[in-house]
């Protein structure tokens, strides 16, 4: 008991809230479990405002709002004004689907403070493709209009992959277009359904590089007009990007029925316990539940990591990734060039980048009502 | 020239929706609160950004620091215009 109460760990900044796993859209690369949580479990608004409430106690100043697809919930306007009463920064992730201008207009009249709207592709076709849903492009760039009219501020965000990485830049150029304060340009991480269609995302090194560079230069030349964010390739990479600023240091996960997790795929590792927003407060699950503390700080290290000085700076990578690739939680991540298992991601990556592997989409929408 | 210079004494700058200056309370002091970013505060760029209401002029910012402060105007004006163009370029103000 000492040992654990001892530890206290800093104080979280940000929390993202899955409302719902529902989502009328099917992207190939959706960073939910393969194992999606159902309707009727899901928390209710009443629930969700005093998680924020906790959650402001601890510490956090921003809440995601995210899903699945968050406007799938009809309460969505009580769960911003939660947050807004909590002192809370609220930002809503939505693909735009089921948006309407007189909705947009109510998240902003409750105090919603940020938008961000993923687009697939600044192609209309290739986009739908990608979404796996006719139509959805043309519905996301009105639904840009109607935000950007609120004077909320929009960010654009995509993920990059085989289909979409020789337009990267379009894509920015759009983000312009449309008004956009923040793009993020964020090449595919391989978690949940991404890493399940690995093989139909992956793009060829030498197009991410060219995409990647590309976007850079446009950093330099759109300074002052956009905010540009940019999440690199990391199978690419030669060092590991650091889990989360650190598992269990910055951010909560709390997934539609209040299960609390340390990142979004965090549920892939076994042997993990989990704590419920419905059992316990969140400050107990951020102090003390089992998952938190597994791989909290750098005493669950092994080498090359348990000496290396950049421990603190990475952490040893991501969790998710050791596991994936090397089928061990605990390992240094193999992105890292320190890593005995390095070779590994660049095999898988140069593999995976001339498959010709079909998209494996999530399931079908069950329950998604029409707004 | 250094940053800022080129702002109007006559500007009003002001946080745009979406931005806000929040007072930390479980790690003290201020924080800058906008997309994606959570910027900590000092003293200084709190006092600066608490008088950033789209009221007051460049000008009268930098007069009201002087009193409140007792500090040389050049040497806060400077300050101010840095951190102002810092901002703005981050899309946290508006001039
Ligand atoms: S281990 Fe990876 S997937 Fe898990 S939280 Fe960290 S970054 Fe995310
Ligand atoms: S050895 Fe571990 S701590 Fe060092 S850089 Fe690699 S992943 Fe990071």
């Amino acid at each position: 008991m000492s040992e654990e109460a001892d530890k206290t760990p800093p104080a979280p900044l940000g929390l993202l809230a899955e409302l719902t796993h529902r989502c009328p859209l099917r992207c190939p690369y959706c960073s939910n479990p393969i194992a999606l949580e159902s309707r009727e479990g899901e928390l209710d608004a009443a629930t969700w405002g005093r998680v924020f409430v906790e959650a402001a106690a601890l510490g956090v100043m921003h809440i995601h709002l995210s899903g699945g697809e968050p406007v799938s919930r009809r309460d969505l306007p009580d769960i911003v004004a939660h947050c807004a009463e909590a002192g809370l920064y609220s930002n809503l992730i939505t693909s735009g689907l089921g948006l309407t201008q007189a909705l947009v207009e109510r998240l902003a009249d409750r105090g919603l403070d940020h938008v961000q709207l993923s687009i697939q592709d600044a192609e209309p076709d290739s986009a739908d493709r990608i979404a796996g849903y006719r139509g959805a492009h043309a519905r996301k760039l009105e639904a840009a209009q109607w935000i950007v009219a609120t004077g909320m501020p929009l960010t654009i965000n995509a993920v990059i992959h085989r289909a979409n990485v020789s337009r990267a830049t379009k894509i920015v150029a759009l983000a312009v277009e449309l008004g956009a304060r923040r793009v993020e340009i964020a090449h595919a991480q391989y978690y949940g359904w991404a890493l399940a269609n690995r093989a139909a995302l992956m793009p060829a090194r030498a197009e991410a590089d060219a995409a990647w560079a590309a976007v850079e230069e446009m950093r330099i030349a759109l300074e002052g007009a956009i905010v540009i964010d940019h999440v690199a390739p990391d199978y690419h990479a030669r060092t590991p990007k650091p889990c989360m600023g650190g598992w269990g240091r910055k951010t909560l996960n709390v997934s539609p029925s209040g299960k609390v997790l340390p990142c979004h795929a965090a549920e892939t590792i076994p042997g993990l316990e989990f704590w419920s927003v419905k059992d316990h407060s969140l400050a107990d699950i951020w102090r003390r539940a089992p998952a938190f503390n597994a791989f909290r700080g750098t005493e669950w290290m092994a080498e090359p990591c348990r000496s290396c000085d950049r421990r603190t700076i990475d952490f040893g990578g991501c969790r998710c990734q050791a596991l994936a690739l090397l089928g061990d939680a605990r390992a240094t991540d193999p992105v890292c060039s320190l890593s005995p298992h390095h070779d590994v991601v660049g095999r898988v990556a140069n593999r995976d980048s001339v498959s010709d592997a079909a998209y494996r989409y999530r399931a079908a929408p069950r329950s998604f009502e029409k707004a | 020239m250094s940053a800022g210079e080129d702002i109007p004494a006559s500007a009003r700058p002001h946080l745009p929706r979406g931005v806000k200056l929040k007072r930390d309370e479980a790690r003290g002091g201020f924080a800058l609160l906008a997309p994606e970013r959570i910027v900590r505060a000092d003293p200084v760029a709190a006092a600066v950004l608490e008088r950033c209401d789209g009221q007051r002029t460049l000008a009268e910012i930098v007069d009201d620091l002087c009193v409140t402060y007792r500090g040389e105007r050049g040497r806060i004006e400077a300050d101010v215009r840095r951190l102002l163009a810092d901002l703005a370029a981050k899309k946290m103000v508006r001039l």
